[in-house]
């Protein structure tokens, strides 16, 4: 199943509806990375609220996709880990090292406007 | 006459020949009830069994798991005496009965009716030799399946306390918004750490928390085992985008956490928990400041 990339302002959010094949996995970074310098974005939020199991090419994949988009100047931030998923995925060694992350949808959104303050047409 | 054939049995009719042992063992059983009863009862007071238990109650008991016993050796199913024992265990663990005189009240019972048939079959040594065959294993598994019930219902109660011990220990409490303190007290085993990984990655989701100070100020020891979970649950909480201030390391703790290398680079720690709430503060934008520091900022503006 695709993922749907939203644009929301500034910002691209990636909500994932379903469980994803690894295939969906690969899609999904590359629609994101591509979309992340068509649309000028500064930042990506990728929801994982509905995912409760994340294996290691999926825990790869998003710190792939948190890598590549900061090589393209933006800010990446995954939303919604549940707890047990969470705590499973520190015992499997997956700590997605390097990559924000935030409770939820308004957490992750209120982390990037902290992170890339607003564009210097609007002044400060 | 029942039993003539016992007396030229062979090994094919031994077990018929045990049934109506047991059935006429049971009738003697029935025969002297009162008097064995009174027997027991009085055994019981004198080896100053259940002295929490009044002389009422206990002859009242006593008739019970008399009646249970010899139903027992009759039927030779134990479920009913099994429940009957989990039924006593659970009215008398409560007022402090001991596993020793539970255990001690049904040998008691099994040597008052093991003497009685002493009494009755003196005269023929081969028939009581028999009798005594068929009811020593049925008095002995009726003996067991007592004493094991009470030691289960016994072990139930513990783990329900431990159950509550335990979740009482971990308390998650919310001192400002978004901002947990953990405070433990106690030495942390696999289990407990555990449960307080869970705990606090629940309480970090239900109150939205930024930031959560785990106080370990009244933890003796830690091992390797429970250093490497402390380490994953903060790792574990930032995936849910909370900071995890560590306080309160001991000397000892902090030189085990040094000798068995744990990566502290993934921890934040600080001394104290006042310092840890500072430092949470400050991460969460807070300043905590006197008020009669206030007036004289607003004069100075």
């Amino acid at each position: 199943m695709e993922v749907p990339v939203l644009k929301q302002g500034d910002y691209l959010i990636a909500s994932i509806q379903s469980a994803l094949s690894d295939q969906d996995l690969v899609q999904l970074r590359d629609s994101i990375v591509q979309k992340v310098g068509k649309l000028r974005s500064r930042g990506v939020i990728v929801d994982v609220t509905v995912l409760d199991v994340m294996d290691s090419f999926a825990t790869r994949t998003l710190r792939d996709i948190a890598h590549m988009i900061r090589l393209r100047g933006a800010e990446t931030v995954i939303v919604g880990i549940q707890p047990e998923v969470a705590f499973a995925m520190v015992q499997l060694g997956l700590s997605l090292e390097g990559v924000a992350c935030a409770l939820d949808l308004e957490e992750g959104l209120a982390y990037l406007n902290r992170k890339s303050p607003k564009s210097t047409k609007k002044g400060a | 006459m029942p039993n003539k054939p016992a007396v030229r049995a062979t090994e094919v009719v031994s077990a018929e020949t045990a049934g109506s042992l047991l059935r006429e063992l049971v009738a003697h059983l029935r025969q002297n009830r009162t008097q064995l009863r009174e027997e027991w009862a009085s055994r019981i007071t004198e080896a100053q069994l259940l002295t929490a238990m009044s002389k009422e109650e206990i002859f009242a008991e006593a008739t019970s798991v008399y009646d249970n016993y010899v139903e027992a050796l009759e039927t030779e199913t134990f479920e009913s005496l099994q429940a009957y024992a989990r039924n006593l265990s659970e009215r008398i663990i409560p007022r402090g009965v001991e596993t020793h005189e539970v255990v001690g009240i049904v040998l008691l019972l099994r040597d008052v009716l093991a003497r009685s048939l002493f009494g009755k079959y003196r005269a023929d040594y081969n028939k009581l030799a028999r009798i005594l065959d068929a009811y020593e294993p049925a008095a002995n598994r009726i003996a067991i399946t007592v004493a094991v019930g009470f030691v289960q219902e016994r072990e139930r109660i513990i783990r329900e306390q431990q159950e509550a011990i335990r979740e009482l220990s971990t308390p998650v409490l919310q001192v400002r918004e978004r901002l947990l303190i953990l405070p433990i007290i106690g030495a942390i085993d696999p289990q407990r750490a555990r449960q307080l990984t869970e705990q606090l990655l629940r309480g970090i989701r239900s109150n939205r928390a930024k930031v959560a100070v785990l106080d370990i100020t009244g933890v003796p020891y830690i091992d390797s085992a429970v250093a490497n979970h402390l380490v994953q649950t903060v790792e574990a909480s930032r995936l849910l985008g909370a900071t995890v201030i560590v306080t309160g390391l001991s000397p000892e703790i902090a030189q085990t956490l040094v000798n068995i290398s744990v990566d502290l680079a993934k921890m934040t720690t600080v001394g104290d928990l006042q310092g840890g709430i500072e430092e949470a503060e400050r991460r969460l934008g807070y300043k905590v400041v006197p008020l009669s520091e206030i007036p004289q900022q607003q004069e100075e503006q």
